[in-house]
């Protein structure tokens, strides 16, 4: 059986996302079924060509953002999906508060998924949320 | 079959292992890929990826602060 990773990133800070990016790209290019689930204030930053950075939690965020060498986590989700068929699937409940469409997110984003259906692909996975 | 060099370096966890995949996937079976990398992780983390998918450890050397990881596509 194969190894399912299960990634839930609810929060919108730098060193969250950053995690969630690193799980997601390297399980998926290790193997592992990865599906990542965006709600909460995670889900902003995935807008398409949105160029609003997420703010720093601590000091470990501040000095990733000053160190180009830290792989961009955009950039870390979409490998997770090019390189390793992650799916990162948005949650409609937040789409609907922000008046979100399915084109409005990056193009890696999708399908919309709800709850049920991402728990009931979840069950027997590694849960990670960040 | 050739052997292609992949500098990596000045890069943090996964950046390394994440620009090797990249190039392991253009490559071809046979090939090999000599990764350069500063990031220690990666002295553990790509042999284990290697293993995983299977490919091949040619070689994993340190000089002067930097690993060389010969690796050899498979498949």
């Amino acid at each position: 059986m194969s190894n399912r990773i299960s990634v839930i990133c609810i929060t919108g800070t730098r060193e969250k996302l950053q995690m969630g990016a690193m799980v997601a790209s390297v399980g998926a290019a290790t193997g592992a079924d990865v599906t990542v689930f965006l709600s909460m204030n995670a889900l902003p930053y995935f807008v398409k060509d949105s160029t609003e950075v997420a703010p720093s939690e601590g000091e470990m965020g501040r000095v990733m953002d000053a160190e180009p060498g830290v792989p961009d986590y955009k950039e870390l989700f979409q490998q997770a999906v090019e390189l390793g068929d992650a799916k990162i699937l948005p949650c409609p409940m937040v789409m609907d508060v922000l008046k979100l469409s399915k084109d409005d997110l990056m193009d890696e984003v999708g399908p919309v998924t709800g709850l049920t259906k991402f728990l009931s692909d979840a069950e027997g996975s590694q849960v990670f949320t960040f | 079959m050739s052997e292609k060099l992949v500098d990596a370096r000045d890069t943090y966890c996964p950046g390394p292992l994440m620009e090797l995949i990249t190039h392991m996937k253009k490559a071809e079976v046979g090939d090999v890929l000599e990764l350069l990398s500063t990031d220690e992780g990666t002295v553990n983390d790509v042999p284990e990826w290697v293993d995983k998918i299977g490919h091949e450890m040619v070689s994993s050397e340190e000089a002067d602060g930097v690993w060389h990881l010969k690796i050899r596509k498979m498949k």
